[in-house]
């Protein structure tokens, strides 16, 4: 525990001291692979944890950034109740999808999330009065303040993409480590055991559904405020399929592995596209040497190898 | 005194598809006592402990525990009601640490009591011997260590009734003897249901003793009356 704690404590001095040190350039990306990377730690929840593999989480995401938005735009909202409500309406999307898509398990739930999305993409671009459909809409900067403090200013933007980070590690380490935390690495286990010890299956699923979707929404809008956009994009596909991928990069079922696995990435897309126009290609050779060589991903690796008390 | 039923069943029967597994099954267990359930393989054990705990549902008949009737409630409740079943294929948390396994078996029981946890889990363990084990992983265990967590997890929920399907398997003649003076232990404050084909363990233990064929109860009694029973005789020996 001590050690655990220590490691993740730092990881958040180190982030705090960059702000300080790193030059613009980084320090922008920083603020950006905080946001997502607390995405994929709410992915984690029920991925890593729990052993339940959505194809949808795009929604919540999205729904937590429209949320947000829309009941700052269209409401009149200030920022920080804009972004509770962004929050609360990710909780009750994913409380409405953890009921109807845990009547199903394997693939099947795997696309019944999926679809759950593509209809919440569908409806932003149905609502397109209001959602300026595909084009998305702009939070102003006039808007996106709170306290007296300038949310797109690059400095306050950095400290709020970290405090939003900490928050969600620290919380994950908690909630691992606590009783709940054990069940549902139980489930995602052996679930007929799981069963067989006393433990309601079907409600500790249920509950990572609901954290993980509301830890995705609050990224969500998260980015919304930070960022000052909103757009149907990040509820497409692909916004589903990236928080997979730095989830398995970084090492799925570990607390700091989808934060290094979204850092690994991006500046793996980020270095590659300066020496080559076919990043995509070195991307992919390596993504696919990772899942030959390194199936626990890199933290996963860690675990073995190093560190058995990771968490 | 009058024997008090811990559990009941009122013709039990599960079909799988046209096979009649378990067929009209009335058994009561005394609470307190150690009852063996013996039968060839394929006589259907499995299945019938499988329907008092909740694993599988029954095709008809009622099962009534502490009084209450059970027959549809789920698994997880029964066994929150004080039910502990352990498996005959073992069924373990394999990357998980042997100190893990038990200690969720274990903390259900606690609830808020997290304090307990460590030294219940280390007591339990002791209790069949893998406490220098505590920090292995479960499925680094050889097969005899397995069955013996498998039964410590039982141990460890502290049920009111125990449910042990075959649990000397692979074990050594060493452990059998551990195994024997532990249930002995545990029978103190827990009513044992044991299915057993090591039929020197159920001499050794069982208070009484039912006897399955084919899915249907062919006798029931006393160690003694159940070893002079013609009809058990042709069940072990001319099946
Ligand atoms: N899930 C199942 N599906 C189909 N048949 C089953 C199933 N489980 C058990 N059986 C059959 O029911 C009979 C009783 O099995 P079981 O209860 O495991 O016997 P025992 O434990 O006494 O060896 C066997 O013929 C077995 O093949
Ligand atoms: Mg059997």
């Amino acid at each position: 525990m001590r050690k655990s704690l220590t490691l993740h404590l730092g990881l958040i001095a180190l982030l705090f001291a960059l702000q300080f040190i790193a030059p613009a350039y980084h320090h922008g990306n920083l603020a950006r692979i905080m946001v997502m990377a607390s995405f994929a730690m709410g992915y984690n929840i029920m991925f890593g944890y729990t052993g339940l593999l959505s194809l949808g989480h795009a929604m919540f995401f999205a729904v937590g950034m429209y949320g947000m938005g829309l009941s700052a735009t269209q409401l009149g909202l200030s920022i920080g109740p804009a972004f509770g409500v962004g929050i609360l309406s990710a909780l009750i999307c994913s409380l409405i999808v953890g009921l109807l898509a845990l009547r199903t398990i394997g693939v099947a739930f795997m696309i019944v999330t999926l679809m759950f999305s593509q209809t919440i993409f569908l409806t932003i671009l149905y609502f397109g009065g209001i959602t300026r459909g595909d084009e998305g809409f702009v939070i102003k900067q006039s808007t996106r303040q709170i306290f007296g403090l300038d949310l797109s200013d690059a400095t306050t933007r950095y400290f709020a993409a970290l405090l939003l980070f900490s928050l969600v590690l620290l919380g994950i380490l908690w909630l691992v480590k606590s009783p709940t935390g054990r069940v549902l690495i139980a489930i995602r286990e052996n679930e007929e055991r799981a069963k067989m010890l006393g433990y309601d299956v079907w409600r500790h699923k249920l509950a990572a559904v609901v954290m993980s979707g509301t830890v995705s929404g609050a990224a969500g809008a998260a980015y919304g405020v930070l960022f000052g956009y909103v757009g149907a994009s990040f509820s497409q596909v692909p916004y589903s399929i990236f928080p997979l991928l730095w989830v398995l990069l970084g090492g799925a079922g570990t607390v700091i592995g989808p934060f290094v696995g979204t850092l690994f990435m991006f500046y793996l897309i980020d270095l590659s596209s300066t020496v080559t126009d076919a990043y995509m290609l070195v991307v992919g050779v390596i993504l696919v040497l990772l899942t030959m060589f390194a199936r626990n991903g890199l933290m996963g690796i860690v675990r073995e190898r190093w560190a058995k008390w990771l968490p | 005194m009058a024997a008090v039923n811990l559990l009941s069943t009122r013709g039990l029967s599960r079909n799988f598809g046209g096979m009649k597994a378990v067929q009209n099954v009335d058994l009561d267990l005394q609470q307190g006592k150690i009852r063996a359930l013996i039968g060839p393989n394929g006589a259907g054990k499995t299945t019938l402990v499988s329907m008092l705990c909740g694993r599988i549902p029954a095709s008809s008949g009622t099962v009534t525990f502490l009084g209450q009737d059970v027959t549809d409630m789920p698994a997880h409740k029964r066994i929150s009601m004080g039910m502990a079943y352990t498996f005959q294929i073992t069924s373990i948390f394999d990357d998980l640490t042997v100190f893990e396994n038990v200690a969720l078996a274990v903390q259900h029981r606690l609830g808020r009591a997290a304090k307990q946890l460590k030294p219940e889990v280390l007591a339990t363990l002791e209790r069949v011997g893998l406490e220098t084990r505590s920090d292995q992983v479960a499925g680094d265990l050889a097969y005899g260590h397995q069955r013996l967590l498998e039964i410590a997890m039982g141990l460890g929920q502290e049920p009111k009734l125990l449910i042990l399907d075959e649990p000397t398997q692979g074990l050594s003649d060493g452990e059998i003897d551990e195994f024997i003076a532990l249930i002995r232990e545990v029978s103190a404050n827990t009513t044992v249901l044991l299915i057993e084909h090591n039929i020197s363990v159920v001499m050794a233990l069982a208070d009484a003793i039912t006897v399955l064929n084919f899915g249907e109860i062919i006798a029931e009694g006393t160690p003694e009356e159940i070893h002079a029973n013609p009809a058990v005789q042709a069940a072990y020996l001319g099946g």
